[in-house]
């Protein structure tokens, strides 16, 4: 007779925890979903058109390496209440401060350009100029944080993240093996032998994992958000479920690109949604779509990433939950690095895949300090209190932030010197 | 007006070094340690992008 009663509370008490999960989930799945950018998707499409199945277990052995390093932006955001910027100025100094700014300034803005990149070149597929593209998109960017409220901005992103996951039908369509993908992609393999090509796609895929405006971003919008030290295990369950989407779309991509496209090499994702069509319309469309998706994901992350920095350490009105009167140095700043990131895609004969190359080696200056800070300033006892990293999580963080920087360095090294590891 | 706007935010930005002049961080062997590799580190990576750009003219 006891059980009715136990279900209807069991019930409750899911019912409550998932309002709560709604109510605080935010950041971690925009973060994540947004790391799948313009340059994400061209990387995913491109490894698995390269090596079908084969490195699908990468991807997988990168989500929890999402969750771990994001995690930490949770916790010190909420604490602390200073973004990633502010936070490194007090912590060390205005030497390390100013550095870590305008890298991030000029890694952000090369980084949209390749997100402006990606939204041309998707929707130029359909026929749609270039200039129109930027035009709407800028449009479109205005209205998202318009509106006068964080919330507000969150769901609308949150819808587009919504759309990143358009990959998910698209790789049914093509109906993909499903035990080829158990037995060549599940299990850890080299396809190939360890060549330098394979070597140069695992660097790629690791190095696109974490970029340094997610560091910024997370953190600034958790403390925008804001959320407290009671709300963090729901950040860390909105970290874990947005580095689960991002992972499982990345597979997507790969299983999508390896099904039809296997052995071919491909430069970027709309060269890929070109060849698509060719074998399925609505799967070619949908790649292009969501090659547009991420490249406007990114787009709108960054640019916030930069002006939240900007605001923090300038001392200058910087919420989303504020209109641009109250804040006008923030909105002017979130503006001008899009217009003028996308006015660069529009010059003619501008040096675009340089740029695109160049962004993989200034984030390779930043990425490092951002991470060993990171992990500095969880270890600060006298700000972190009792959510000071525990010593498994330093082995684990630890472990993690040498390894993405070791890669990720050999990314940017064999970018400025391609022949260096053939 | 632009001689303004260079005054103020040179203003601020002295301000800024201040405000964060002295870090918060305890600065014990493994923070120095860490910053140190992390200043070699940059100065390679510098060496690097100036050997690239040397090499390209």
């Amino acid at each position: 007779m006891k059980i009715l009663p136990r279900l209807f509370y069991q019930y409750r008490r899911i019912m409550k925890a998932l309002q709560l999960f709604l109510l605080i989930s935010g950041p971690g799945i925009i973060v994540m979903v947004a790391d799948n950018d313009a340059g994400g998707i061209t990387t995913y499409a491109a490894t698995g058109a390269k090596y079908g199945y084969h490195l699908i277990w990468v991807i997988i052995i990168l989500i929890p390496v999402c969750y771990y390093v994001q995690e930490m932006t949770v916790r010190l955001g909420a604490v602390t209440k200073r973004g990633h910027a502010e936070a490194i100025f007090s912590g060390f100094g205005p030497f390390w401060g100013w550095f870590s700014l305008i890298d991030l300034l000029i890694v952000n803005w090369l980084t949209m350009i390749s997100e402006f990149i990606g939204m041309t070149s998707s929707l130029n597929i359909f026929g749609v100029p270039a200039y129109l593209t930027v035009i709407c998109v800028c449009v479109l960017m205005g209205i998202m944080i318009l509106n006068g409220t964080y919330w507000t901005w969150e769901k609308i992103t949150l819808l587009f993240c919504a759309a990143n996951l358009i990959y998910i039908p698209g790789a049914f369509m093509v109906h993909p093996s499903v035990s080829s993908i158990m037995h060549n992609g599940i299990v850890p393999n080299f396809p190939g032998g360890m060549t330098n090509d394979l070597m140069f796609f695992l660097m790629a895929n690791i190095g696109t994992t974490i970029a340094p405006w997610m560091l910024f971003f997370q953190q600034s919008a958790v403390v925008d958000k804001p959320l407290h030290e009671k709300d963090i295990p729901m950040g860390r369950v909105d970290t874990m479920v947005g580095s689960l989407l991002t992972g499982i779309t990345a597979v997507f991509i790969l299983i999508l690109t390896g099904t039809v496209l296997n052995g071919v090499n491909i430069d970027d994702a709309a060269q890929a949604s070109l060849m698509l069509m060719k074998t399925n319309e609505y799967v070619g469309t949908f790649m292009a779509i969501g090659l547009f998706d991420a490249g406007l994901l990114g787009a709108v992350c960054i640019s916030l990433a930069s002006s939240w920095a900007f605001g923090e350490v300038f001392g200058w009105a910087h919420s989303l939950n504020y209109k641009i009167k109250e804040a006008p140095w923030f909105y002017a700043n979130y503006f001008f690095s899009l217009v003028t990131a996308g006015m660069v895609v529009l010059i003619p004969n501008a040096p675009l895949v340089l740029i695109t190359l160049f962004v993989q080696v200034i984030a390779v200056t930043l990425l490092p300090a951002a991470l060993v800070f990171l992990v500095l300033l969880l270890n600060n006892k006298k700000t972190m209190g009792e959510y000071t990293n525990t010593l498994t999580q330093n082995i684990v963080n630890i472990g993690i932030v040498v390894i993405i920087i070791v890669i990720s360095t050999f990314y940017g090294i064999s970018t400025l010197f391609p022949d260096m590891f053939k | 007006m632009i001689r303004t706007f260079i005054r103020n935010n040179y203003a601020k930005v002295r301000e800024i070094n201040k405000r964060y002049a002295y870090p918060e961080i305890e600065m014990s062997g493994w923070v120095k340690f860490a910053l140190l590799s992390l200043r070699l580190y940059l100065i390679l990576l510098v060496c690097l992008l100036l050997y690239k750009f040397i090499t390209l003219l």
